[in-house]
C-alpha cells in the first residue's frame, strides 16, 4: 500500500523542490492544491491557491483559517526535512498559530516555515503566512515535531 | 430547533463542507462532527494530516459557537484569533470525530476547548484550545 517516492530515500540527499510533486500528488496537501515555491539551507516556502471551497465564511471571500494550519503544519515538515537533507519519518507534536489578520479577498496565501534546531528526536519550527508581504503577516506559528523511529540527520548541527 | 434536533442555522463553512465535514450527532444539544477516512483528509500513508485533524477540531468549535450564540438570539461574526494543536496520537483513515466545550464565553471573545477521537473515545487522537474573536453585529431586520 505505503509506495515509496524517491524523496523518501533516506540515502539520497532530500531536495525540497524535487520531492514538491510527490508530497503534494494527492491527499490533504493534493486536496488543498499545495504548491512548491523556493527554499534555502533550513527554510521552505509554498503557496495555497485562492478557491472557492477553502472560503472560510460567506461574508469574506476569504482563505480560511484550517487550510493556512495545513500548509504551515507540511512547510514545517518539510523545512525539516530540508535542514537534515534527507527523509525522516515525522509527526507534528504541538503547533500553535496566531492569526494576526484575515488574508486579502481571493488572495493566494504564503508560507514560510524555518527549522531553527534539531535534536536526536525533536525539530523545532517557526513559521509565518502572508499575502504577498512578509512584513505584514496574515499568521505566525511556532511548532515541535518528533520524529518517528531514528532521527540522527546527516545535516543537524545539534546533537 | 427543529422536531428532529438539527438547529436551524448553519454550522459549517465553505471549507468544512468541502473538506467533507458533516455533523453527525448532538450530545445535550452539541454538535458532534466527523469527516470520514477520505483521500482529502490524507497525510502520511494510510492516517490523517495533522492540518483535517485541526481542521476538523476548529469547525467543532466554530459550529458549537454559532449554535451558542444563535441561542441567545445574538448576531456575530467569528474571527480566528488563535489555536494550540496537541497531536496525542496517530490518526487513522477512518471516522474521525470531533466535540468542542466552550470554556468561556465574554462579550468580544469566547475560549474553547476540542477533542478529537476514533474507536475509543477516552483515548483521544489530538486535542486543542482556540481563542475566537467575537465581532457582534446588528441583528437584521425581520
Amino acid at each position: 500500500m505505503e509506495k515509496e517516492a524517491p524523496h523518501r530515500d533516506p540515502s539520497t540527499v532530500f531536495d525540497p523542490a524535487k520531492a514538491a510533486p510527490f508530497l503534494f500528488a494527492g491527499g490533504h496537501p493534493g486536496w488543498l492544491g499545495l504548491a512548491y515555491l523556493g527554499h534555502g539551507e533550513d527554510w521552505t516556502e509554498l503557496k495555497l491557491p485562492w478557491r472557492e471551497e477553502l472560503m472560510g465564511d460567506d461574508v469574506r471571500r476569504v482563505i480560511a483559517s484550517g487550510p493556512i494550519f495545513s500548509m504551515l503544519d507540511m512547510g514545517g515538515g518539510i523545512a525539516i526535512w530540508t535542514r537534515a537533507r534527507r527523509f525522516v519519518p515525522i509527526a507534528t507534536l504541538d503547533m500553535r498559530v496566531d492569526y494576526q489578520r484575515p488574508a486579502g479577498e481571493r488572495a493566494d496565501v504564503i508560507a514560510r516555515c524555518e527549522c531553527y534546531r534539531t535534536t536526536r528526536s525533536a525539530a523545532f519550527v517557526r513559521g509565518i503566512a502572508h499575502d504577498g508581504d512578509p512584513d505584514d503577516p496574515v499568521a505566525t506559528m511556532a511548532a515541535v515535531y518528533m520524529t518517528i523511529g531514528d532521527f540522527n540527520p546527516a545535516g543537524a548541527k545539534n546533537d | 430547533m427543529t422536531e428532529t434536533g438539527e438547529p436551524e442555522i448553519d454550522l459549517l463553512s465553505h471549507y468544512a463542507r468541502s473538506l467533507g465535514i458533516e455533523v453527525s450527532s448532538f450530545e445535550d444539544g452539541v454538535p458532534v462532527l466527523c469527516v470520514s477516512g477520505i483521500d482529502a483528509i490524507e497525510g502520511r500513508p494510510g492516517h490523517f494530516h495533522g492540518g483535517a485533524t485541526s481542521g476538523l477540531m476548529e469547525t467543532a468549535a466554530y459550529a458549537l459557537l454559532r449554535l451558542a450564540l444563535h441561542e441567545r438570539g445574538e448576531h456575530a461574526q467569528l474571527k480566528p484569533i488563535n489555536i494550540t494543536v496537541q497531536f496525542l496520537a496517530a490518526a487513522k483513515k477512518q471516522p474521525l470525530f470531533a466535540k468542542a466545550r466552550i470554556t468561556k464565553l465574554g462579550r468580544r471573545s469566547a475560549n474553547v476547548t476540542v477533542e478529537a477521537w476514533q474507536e475509543e473515545r477516552d483515548r483521544p487522537r489530538a486535542s486543542a484550545v482556540m481563542n475566537v474573536m467575537i465581532a457582534r453585529t446588528e441583528p437584521e431586520t425581520d
